[in-house]
């Protein structure tokens, strides 16, 4: 466990009707710490993510932020709570209505009361820091290939310098070189900025890339949580079943005859 | 028997639990509409769409209704010779009614559906979400632009309608049905009062109002992929079409 957590969740809850997504979620990520969970599809670790950044509201638990407990809190508070998270969704979830240099200079503008010229300024600097030229900032995400729009979105995800930075399933669906370019990233600007880091995914070779620490979730509980290095020895089946990428272990699928 | 009446009970429940979150949802975005912040640009780009890019549609659609209004009347008024009527039929039928009611539900056709669609995508790629953490109220963002333009750009539309609308019982009365222009035009001016226009622009503000919150709250709660945001958008025309003849029917017998 972390020294000094900067994201505390204890007992997190969250049912869909009968389905029991998270059930007691006890999880801490230290300051500037890098955290990745991992876990099978429909495990619940993005409602675990989304419950943080308060888009779901869970059913029972607490989630501390910073120290202040993050879970209720009016909405202008939790606007300005939000200023200290950047997100890279799944689907990268850039703006169609907007230019690439507007969507990466988004929360700054919106969020932030930034003036135009000078959001636009910082937009095209964080452009390049993920590798893309200002040409790219005048274009539609439209306009733009799988792995140029993650990179607009973790552009954007770092624009406002956020303490924390989220980061769903960051390499899915991308090329193996481009996911590592993708995963090369998220070391540098999370190193560059200093944030805390929590990043989801199934991916192992990403999760090894940028992890400080991993934890599994199983069923909507974490089953083991630790230093990257000791996952290989967890000495827990299920997580051997995972990172190795077994279809025989403690994991059932359901599968029935054709 | 038994089994009916529980079925009976159940979409009647159902009716009531979507009326109630129709209503908590219009009622959010009223309390945002007199929040900061305001997001003057987005308003005025959501009233160039609805008002300035509908001009077409409901103008030809005016124009028709004028023409046709004017024709139908003529035929019949002429059987107990009362075709002196024509000009003041067609002025108060279009000003109080048809007016507002033909040019909304083109409105409903065109941008409800594009706004159900627009954030029913933005729901269903996350960007709704991605909103939230930009430190971004989507309500406020989203939806109260719609809102305000809505009210306010769809008076604006009716009004150009009502004159297209007149000018179509204009023509086909001077150039087809041999009507004297001078006559047609005064008798026009005549019988027309204020209120016949105003209360056509009440309804059309509270129509615009009812296009946008149905696209906006089919929208905002579509689920599923590209076939929720068809639903979305399939149930935004719907319903937006049907509580504007609901609303009329009110309105009407409230403002005459």
């Amino acid at each position: 466990m972390a020294a000094a957590s900067k994201i505390a969740v204890r007992g997190l809850k969250k049912s869909f009707g009968r389905k029991i997504v998270l059930d007691g979620i006890d999880l801490d990520v230290g300051e500037r710490e890098s955290l990745v969970v991992i876990g099978g599809s429909g495990s619940g670790k993005s409602v675990l993510v989304k419950c943080i950044l308060g888009l779901i509201e869970p059913d029972g638990g607490s989630i501390a932020v910073g120290g202040r407990e993050a879970i209720g809190i009016p909405s202008r508070e939790r606007e300005k709570l939000m200023q200290k998270f950047g997100m890279l969704f799944q689907g990268s979830a850039l703006f169609d209505s907007l230019s690439v240099w507007e969507n990466v200079a988004f929360g700054l503008i919106q969020g932030r009361g930034t003036e135009r010229a000078r959001a636009k300024e910082i937009a095209l600097q964080k452009l390049g820091a993920v590798g893309l030229g200002p040409e790219v900032g005048e274009l539609r995400p439209s306009e733009l290939s799988g792995g140029m729009q993650k990179r607009v979105a973790l552009a954007r995800a770092i624009a406002a310098e956020p303490e924390i930075i989220i980061f769903d399933e960051p390499t899915t669906g991308l090329d193996p070189i481009m996911a590592d370019v993708i995963n090369d990233l998220i070391v540098k600007c999370v190193r560059e900025l200093g944030a805390t880091a929590i990043s989801i995914t199934h991916d192992m070779v990403s999760a090894h890339k940028i992890a400080d620490r991993i934890a599994m979730i199983y069923k909507g509980r974490i089953i083991w949580a630790g230093r990257k290095e000791e996952i290989d020895r967890s000495g827990n089946p299920y997580v051997d079943q995972f990172i190795h990428g077994r279809a025989e272990g403690p994991i059932k699928m359901e599968v029935r005859a054709l | 028997m038994l089994d009916f009446l529980a079925r009976v009970g159940r979409v009647f429940l159902s009716f009531l639990a979507a009326a109630g979150r129709l209503a908590l949802f219009a009622l959010r975005a009223l309390s945002h509409c007199l929040r900061p912040p305001f997001y003057l640009r987005l308003v005025g780009r959501q009233m160039i769409d609805i008002g300035y890019y509908s001009l077409p549609v409901v103008g030809l659609t005016a124009l028709f209704t004028g023409v046709v209004l004017a024709l139908q009347t003529n035929t019949g008024f002429s059987r107990f010779s009362a075709e002196g009527a024509v000009a003041t039929v067609v002025v108060l039928s279009v000003t109080r009614e048809l007016g507002p009611v033909i040019a909304s539900l083109m409105v409903a056709g065109r941008i409800g559906a594009a706004m159900a669609a627009e954030i029913g995508t933005m729901r269903v790629t996350d960007q709704i979400d991605a909103l939230s953490t930009l430190s971004t109220n989507p309500f406020k963002y989203l939806v109260v632009p719609r809102l305000v333009a809505g009210t306010i750009a769809v008076p604006a539309l009716v009004l150009v309608a009502d004159i297209i609308g007149v000018f179509g019982g204009f023509l086909v009365a001077t150039y087809k049905l041999g009507f004297n222009p001078a006559g047609y035009l005064g008798q026009t001016a005549d019988y027309l009062r204020s209120d016949d226009v105003i209360s056509g622009l009440i309804k059309a503000a509270v129509f615009g109002f009812i296009i946008a919150l149905m696209g906006c709250y089919h929208g905002y709660h579509s689920r599923g992929g590209a076939e929720g945001v068809g639903t979305a958008t399939t149930y935004a025309v719907v319903s937006a079409s049907i509580l504007i003849l609901l609303f009329d029917s009110a309105l009407t017998s409230v403002l005459f």
